[in-house]
């Protein structure tokens, strides 16, 4: 199967074609995708070099200008390492963009912590009106990368992840999607970690929520599901474990509730090896998530 | 001498002081007292084809003012040209007053940047002459406003390095250089520009015909850095 990265060239060149508005900006990385959308449109395709400030600056410059900058390179340097130039030159500027990242948790275990970044969902909740799309399998990243340059001029982010459930979803850019019902508890499962999460809660008596867009977090969504299922929430999330606590206790503030937040550790692990190594690690595996699951919910989830 | 006209008010060079005095509360404020306020002047007054009565003109140049700190000469010489009111002056700073000590362009009608943290008003400037170079608009120019002690700052580097080997030749920066930097070599700031490809000149910062002859020079293909040296900051 091709990744969700895969699709990103062939999606923007096509939108490069359509939209004049629409401009990518890339720092070395990523470029050999964009080598025919360079020669058709070498004022719209623009690699700085290595230089992520300048991403960001250049991007919001574009925006200044009335056009729809998309800008791509690894999560750690799209938004950890020019973070002020996400907060000021896109925020403060009041302008928006489109940030495609990719390899942001842990999607190049040999490449160690420096290409990681499981904060980056965390950093961007420190900001006002940021979109974020986390698809689970290349198609969404098709259709939400689509949805992510139509949106105006909003600030959207969206995460490619090397990692992919076995089928795409038709998601809406918006909702979460209810995948399983069931009345002792909610599991809301982020992006690629949909098909793990429906192993682990498989004869356990769950709703289980799919999300690819987090932010706006879909509070209706899950206040909906609880009033069928009980307010017991289970949050996995394929980036920092807790990252949408928070949002959950707001969507249900007025409802006595609990939140399990689940997701990859703060801590370094400093290991290299494989994705499914780190998966595991992490206790975000099948085993580790149903037991972790059962054991939040209680034995009365048995089946 | 250029004048102009706002609501049935006359404003000259000479009016800045006394402008720049209604922010400050000083009235003997002079002109030395801020090292960016003849290159905003001969700039506003001169070289940028800007009109307050047409400020989302596509085809107007953008000047963006990258050294946010010590506004007071930016928003008089606004208020000079009939971007913002006189009357706004006097609330330099307060709460519910559009000109705060650094400039935020939500609020401020002429502004094309917020600026402030150091190092940001460069590559944004670089992304503007990349907009408008992608929508066939050649006519307006970028400018942007940065100052000598701001050029510690490496994301300055990143956008003086990519904008000199691309021939971003509609991007102009001005260096108003009052030796505020700590660790500077004479001369360096030119060099650093040259080395990247940028026409470069060094000019005396208060010299309106020189600092003019500066700012219009040709620079076929290539993006141009006029140096402004005003007196040090702390002399």
């Amino acid at each position: 199967m091709d990744t969700m990265r895969d699709r990103l060239a062939p999606v923007l060149s096509r939108l490069l074609d359509e939209d004049p508005r629409v401009a990518v900006v890339l720092a070395e990385i990523g470029k050999d995708g964009f080598a025919e959308a360079l020669r058709r449109h070498p004022d719209r395709v623009i690699n700085v070099g290595i230089r992520e400030q300048l991403l960001v600056g250049a991007g919001a410059g574009l925006a200044l200008t009335g056009m729809r900058p998309v800008l791509h390179t690894f999560a750690s340097f799209l938004v950890e390492r020019p973070f002020e130039q996400v907060k000021l030159d896109l925020g403060h500027q009041g302008v928006g963009a489109v940030l495609v990242s990719a390899a942001a948790s842990y999607d190049w275990p040999a490449g160690g912590y420096t290409h990681m970044a499981p904060g980056d969902v965390t950093l961007l909740d420190t900001l006002d009106g940021w979109t974020v799309h986390v698809p689970g399998h290349p198609d969404e990243a098709g259709t939400l990368l689509r949805h992510a340059v139509a949106a105006g001029d909003d600030k959207v982010y969206v995460r490619l992840s090397l990692q992919s459930n076995a089928q795409g979803r038709p998601v809406d850019g918006g909702r979460f999607l209810p995948v399983r019902e069931g009345r002792s508890g909610v599991v809301v499962a982020v992006g690629p970690l949909l098909d793990t999460v429906l192993t682990a809660t498989e004869g356990l008596d769950v709703t289980v929520l799919y999300a690819t867009t987090v932010r706006p977090f879909d509070a209706a969504a899950l206040r909906r599901a609880t009033a069928e299922a009980g307010a017991d929430v289970v949050l996995v999330e394929p980036y920092l474990a807790g990252t949408s606590t928070a949002a959950a206790n707001d969507a249900l503030a007025d409802v006595p509730h609990r939140v399990l937040g689940l997701g990859v550790g703060r801590a370094e692990l400093r290991r290299y090896g494989q994705a499914a190594e780190h998966t595991a690690a992490h206790g975000l595996d099948a085993r580790s998530l149903r037991e972790r699951i059962s054991g939040f919910l209680g034995g009365s989830t048995a089946a | 001498m250029t004048i102009t006209e706002e609501s049935g008010r006359v404003h000259g060079y000479a009016d800045l002081s006394r402008l720049m005095g209604l922010m400050t509360g000083d009235e003997k404020h002079g002109p030395a007292a801020t090292s960016t306020l003849d290159v905003l002047w001969v700039l506003y007054d001169r070289v940028l084809r800007v009109r307050p009565e047409r400020p989302e003109d596509p085809e107007r140049d953008r000047f963006l003012l990258s050294k946010g700190h010590g506004p007071m000469a930016y928003y008089a010489v606004l208020a000079a040209k009939g971007f913002v009111p006189v009357e706004w002056l006097a609330r330099f700073g307060a709460y519910d007053s559009p000109l705060g000590h650094h400039p935020d362009r939500t609020l401020v009608p002429g502004v094309e940047i917020g600026s402030g943290s150091l190092g940001h008003g460069l590559p944004i400037a670089v992304g503007t002459a990349l907009g408008l170079r992608a929508q066939g608009l050649r006519r307006p120019r970028v400018w942007t406003l940065v100052g000598d002690a701001e050029l510690d700052e490496g994301s300055n580097h990143e956008a003086i390095a990519y904008a000199g080997p691309t021939g971003l030749e509609n991007l102009h920066a001005v260096v108003v250089d009052n030796s505020s930097a700590s660790h500077a070599r004479t001369g360096g700031i030119a060099a650093r520009f040259e080395a990247a490809g940028w026409s470069a000149a060094t000019v005396d910062g208060r010299d309106h015909t020189a600092l003019y002859a500066a700012f219009t020079a040709p620079h076929p293909g290539r993006p141009h850095v006029v140096v402004a040296r005003v007196e040090p900051k702390n002399s």
